[in-house]
């Protein structure tokens, strides 16, 4: 507590040891929490006051392969997954950054953008299904409660969103960890100035938020 | 090389690849259970209590390893989680004004009017 006091009240860098892209980001999530709360908290706005039923997302989210039964929210279970795994890669791909080891940084970005981009493809998948084969709309669905698929295409939609800048932003950034760049003091696009390997945990804690985020839906939304 | 990117470099955030993946497992044994929460249909508050707790952990298991949040200093951490607790009144709010709603509609609308 004193060492939070006197970094706070230090004069110059509140947050020691946090490179100034690190504390933006956080500064950026910090905000961005706050608009995926307020869709979250309108959503449970909607859903306690509507004296309606609310659709059941266990049948609604059921896949059935070939001809068998269907299994409850299999699809959901798959992207959690996913888009888990694709946080692991790169969690291990900051640390293989701040090691210099250029190859496995980029293969590990690589993949995480690969998980990241199956995620939003099935995403794809699960909105043409519910459009097309279950009739959500916006403005009312067969299943009940008017709101479901505001509320749905908002925050799914505004997630996938996220995860799809993320999918293009690791690109880049693995482009550029392949390239040497972080190391031979080439000026960034944004920034106009050399960037390090502090860029690539900067990117992680933003794929770590949409990560984040997703629990968050998938217990509210999902599961709930 | 400037003073700055010769602390920055020290600072980075380096930590054992074990521990990434003892989470990511945990991560998957979590969702795993919650998913299992719904498959089984448990129902009412034990439903949702489970459903908060493997939440929680997921997520501050995501924060804290994946994040980094666990070796960052109270300063940061404090930033961050301070005002993010405001919106524990914010949902206060909001679930008062949904009792309120609802009240009204089953009043008027779903009662057939009074």
């Amino acid at each position: 507590m004193k060492g939070v006091v006197s970094d706070w009240s230090s004069d110059q860098r509140a947050f020691k040891g946090v490179p100034w892209g690190k504390a933006m980001m956080w500064i950026f999530l910090l905000s961005d929490t706050f608009i995926f709360s307020c869709f979250l908290i309108s959503y449970m706005t909607v859903r306690m006051s509507s004296g309606v039923d609310w659709p059941l997302a266990t049948e609604l989210f059921a896949l059935s392969f070939g001809d068998g039964e269907p299994i409850p929210m299999v699809l959901i279970a798959i992207m959690t997954f996913i888009l888990i795994t694709s946080s692991g890669t790169m969690a291990m791909a900051v640390r293989f950054g701040y090691q210099k080891n250029r190859k496995m940084t980029a293969l590990l970005l690589v993949i995480t953008a690969f998980f990241g981009a199956t995620f939003v493809g099935m995403q794809a998948f699960e909105w043409t299904k519910l459009i097309v084969h279950d009739g959500i709309r916006p403005w009312g669905n067969p299943f009940g409660a008017a709101q479901f698929g505001a509320v749905f295409f908002m925050i799914t939609g505004f997630h996938g969103f996220h995860v799809s800048v993320g999918v293009i932003f690791l690109l880049i950034v693995a482009r550029k960890v392949l390239k040497g760049e972080y190391e031979n003091g080439t000026k960034g696009f944004f920034t106009s100035r050399p960037g390090s390997y502090e860029i690539v945990e900067t990117m992680g804690l933003y794929w770590h938020f949409v990560d984040l985020v997703w629990v968050f839906i998938f217990a509210f939304f999902y599961l709930w | 090389m400037n003073m700055a990117s010769a602390e920055a470099h020290v600072e980075g955030q380096q930590h054992p690849i074990g521990i990434y993946f003892k989470v990511w497992i945990l991560l998957f044994v979590l969702s795993t259970f919650s998913y299992l929460v719904d498959f089984y249909h448990v129902e009412g508050y034990l439903r949702w209590s489970l459903i908060l707790i493997f939440m929680l952990l997921k997520a501050g298991f995501i924060m804290a390893i994946f994040m980094h949040l666990a070796w960052e200093r109270l300063a940061l951490v404090f930033a961050l989680g301070i005002p993010v607790t405001f919106l524990l009144v914010f949902i206060f709010l909001m679930t008062h004004e949904s009792d309120y709603t609802l009240g009204l509609r089953e009043l008027f609308f779903i009662g057939g009017g009074a």
